[in-house]
């Protein structure tokens, strides 16, 4: 047993609308500069759609993530050699306009244009090469709260298996919203397809980095990624991806898309995983036993011989309690509500989701829906989103363990409506759906509530153990590129200075010792 | 000192010291900058092609003088390698692989001048050394006529004097006056030639002293950790 501790989030789908608070906040503080405008490290997508980019989901297409090869554990895009051999031009690489071509408005010309007849206009501009461009031709979030036809977005990969006919009709539409970031995978494809060893995971937190000093843009990450999280940056020629905003989370601080959530959708805390069984679990034959599988891999904080595994692998005492409180632990293996996105591409992502249920209370009054014994609360199985949907999604297609999440979250609601409602407390549902009334309790203020303390259970970086003057590096780094970043690749050098182990200033602020 | 006596006795050396301490120092100080440059992102058409050619053309095309002229005569000879067949090797693996270089290469350049967004996202060095490659490459095809004018006539004196000149260079003797029976576009393309090292540091090029054969052999995950150790 190797202990690690891993960052990690949940994201109850429940409760996101689609605000894209989340996009815009992220985009302003890691993605709005020259390179990367079409790159969003957080997006939130309109299901059923194809999605950005463009039927990402679709492995046929792109060759992301792992696949089973005689019983081993391969990249999907090819063995090492078949990389190196494609290295010239990488066949599964994705065009600018499988995302979007980043485009901004001629705005000056509304104040600068002559006195006219007609009102002018601000024309699209292309941020690549500065062009007017004729048409818009797609966008980061085009098919926005079921824009489009449907016929184009129904090419959805989730689709498969199911009757498309029917969800096509008007009465039958379904909807939902699915933010994305970067899965920080405990067996990340980009890391293993990285020619040049330039991304890795964080011990200490799972984060996983891109080392920009160390990337020399062969792109294979990119392609490799099945969520196709790894974006290139076309100006540096460096690939970039979702930071977990380390710098944040170092100090205790929620991401920047989990912090500004309007909904209170999104969770972050602490998993301690073992390691050794990554590539054992990774491997089932079955893609459907995938899900259960990774739930293996989790280690309960409150297991003393977890706690001395975790002791000696040098995790902190704070990181082992933020382990106990955590409120993925409580989503993912105790409630076993939330569930992995897309567990068949075998990559262990570590951002888990709350399936949704509908809203569905007019379907109930005008009596469409079959009810539960309160009278009140749908069936699960009768709901507007098709359980299969949530499964191709979320299990690889197994629907029994996303009906049973359904299934708790509606007896909660059952429950919580009893007692608020009836004053009686009324269990019957509860019991049927497997929980306790002190889980219901709690789930209902983690979910229902989402207070900050509950969503937020992110214990600090320890600097002290990286820096020999950590006041001394106080307040002195910011987000910054190129040679700063690097372990360094060699140990020679042209100059007489040793080789930074780590981000440090250029030059320290006088100890706090000599003031 | 006359020019050929600067071109073929001096600047070879220029070119190296340049090519090895920018290199080294570029990657010293400013490996944010140390990178394929791929602009693969920004269009894919035809890249499988071009991009394939031209690399495939430019990597055996260096290997090809490399072993043909650092490789002492002697050795060849030892070897039972015929002045004649080795230059019959040269002249046709030359005809090869510059020819795929060449259309890989057009292809590549077309794109690079001509794709609106490419173009756009291209910096100078970037037009500059492909376009200088290209030449490059150009005469170097153009000698394979004079090459084979001497194989008719048996004659592998041009062929074995450039080597013993590059020779004279590696081993820091330079001997420009080896050059002196050597046909004009030899000396044109040498010239052209060692101009791509001087600029080499300073283009993209450099991305070719990464080249990541370390990836064969490498662990698939790959984890850091930030404490002392």
């Amino acid at each position: 047993m190797k202990v690690r501790a891993q960052f990690a989030f949940v994201f109850n789908l429940d409760k996101c609308i689609g605000c894209h608070t989340c996009s815009v906040t992220c985009k302003n503080v890691w993605t709005n500069r020259k390179g990367v405008e079409y790159a969003w490290f957080n997006n939130v997508e309109s299901k059923p759609g194809v999605g950005y980019p463009k039927q990402w989901e679709n492995q046929e297409v792109w060759k992301g993530g792992w696949e089973l090869k005689n019983g081993k554990l391969e990249l999907k895009s090819g063995s090492r050699t078949s990389k190196l051999l494609n290295i010239f031009a990488n066949p599964d690489m994705p065009q600018i306009d499988d995302y979007y071509e980043p485009f901004t408005y001629n705005y000056a010309h509304l104040q600068n244009a002559p006195l006219s007849e007609a009102t002018p206009t601000a024309r699209p501009i292309s941020q690549i090469t500065g062009e007017s461009m004729e048409k818009i031709k797609w966008g980061p979030n085009w098919e926005d709260d079921l824009a489009g036809e449907y016929h184009k977005r129904s090419k959805d990969k989730n689709m498969d298996n199911i009757q498309k006919e029917m969800y096509g009709q008007f009465e039958n539409t379904f909807h939902m919203y699915l933010p994305r970031i970067c899965n920080h995978c405990l067996n990340a494809s980009c890391v293993a397809a990285c020619p040049s060893g330039s991304i890795y995971k964080r011990e200490e937190d799972g984060i996983v980095l891109v080392d920009q000093d160390k990337c020399r843009g062969w792109r294979m990450c990119v392609s490799s990624c099945p969520y196709k999280k790894v974006f290139y940056n076309w100006e540096s020629g460096k690939a970039e991806k979702c930071i977990g905003c380390y710098p944040r989370v170092e100090s205790g601080m929620p991401t920047v898309c989990s912090e500004s959530c309007v909904g209170r959708i999104r969770y972050n805390g602490i998993m301690l995983y073992d390691a050794d069984r990554i590539e054992e679990l990774a491997s089932m034959e079955n893609e459907q036993d995938l899900y259960e599988a990774q739930c293996k891999i989790f280690l309960d904080p409150n297991d003393p011989q977890v706690i001395a595994a975790a002791r000696a692998e040098g995790i902190n005492e704070d990181w082992l309690d933020a382990a106990r409180k955590s409120p993925i632990w409580k989503m993912a293996m105790d409630w076993k509500i939330a569930f992995p996105m897309h567990p068949e591409f075998r990559t262990l992502p570590m951002v888990w989701y709350v399936p949704p249920l509908s809203p569905v209370q007019s379907q109930i009054d005008q009596g469409n829906l079959p009810v539960g014994p309160d009278g009140a609360i749908p069936v699960s199985g009768t709901m507007r989103l098709p359980i299969e949907y949530l499964a191709n999604l979320l299990t690889a297609g197994k629907t029994a363990p996303i009906e049973s999440a359904l299934n708790r979250l509606i007896a909660m609601r059952s429950y919580q409506r009893s007692v608020h409602v009836e004053g009686v407390a009324d269990t019957r549902a509860l019991d049927a759906a497997g929980i306790t009334e002190e889980q219901a309790k709690e789930m209902y203020r983690y979910l229902a509530i989402a207070n900050y303390e509950d969503r937020f259970v992110i214990p600090t970086g320890h600097t002290e153990e990286t820096l020999d003057d950590a006041f001394g590096f106080q307040g002195q780094n910011g987000f910054s590129f190129g040679n700063d970043s690097s372990h360094g690749v060699s140990k020679i050098t042209l100059f007489p200075r040793r080789r930074k182990d780590t981000v440090e200033p250029k030059e320290l602020a006088p100890s706090s010792d000599n003031s | 000192m006359d020019l050929h006596n600067f071109l073929y006795g001096i600047y070879p050396y220029i070119a190296l010291s340049v090519f090895l301490l920018g290199s080294w120092l570029r990657f010293d100080r400013e490996q944010y900058t140390w990178k394929s440059d791929s602009s693969q992102l920004l269009s894919k058409a035809n890249m499988r092609l071009g991009s394939n050619l031209f690399h495939v053309g430019i990597i055996a095309i260096f290997f090809g003088h490399f072993v043909g002229l650092l490789t002492p005569h002697s050795w060849f000879q030892a070897m039972g390698v015929s002045d004649m067949a080795h230059q019959m090797v040269a002249i046709w693996a030359g005809s090869i692989f510059g020819i795929m270089c060449l259309i890989g290469g057009a292809i590549l350049w077309v794109r690079r001048m001509f794709n609106a967004r490419v173009s756009a996202a291209s910096r100078g060095s970037d037009k500059f050394i492909l376009t200088w490659l290209l030449i490059t490459l150009l005469l170097g095809l153009s000698t394979i006529p004079v090459s084979i004018g001497h194989a008719n006539h048996d004659n592998p004196a041009v062929m074995i004097a450039l080597a013993e000149w590059v020779q004279s260079i590696v081993y820091l003797r330079p001997d420009p006056a080896l050059l002196n029976g050597v046909d004009t576009i030899f000396k044109v393309h040498l010239f052209f030639g060692m101009t791509v090292f001087l600029v080499f540091p300073f283009t993209r090029m450099v991305h070719v002293w990464s080249a990541p054969f370390g990836y064969v052999a490498r662990p698939y995950q790959i984890v850091r950790s930030k404490r002392f150790r």
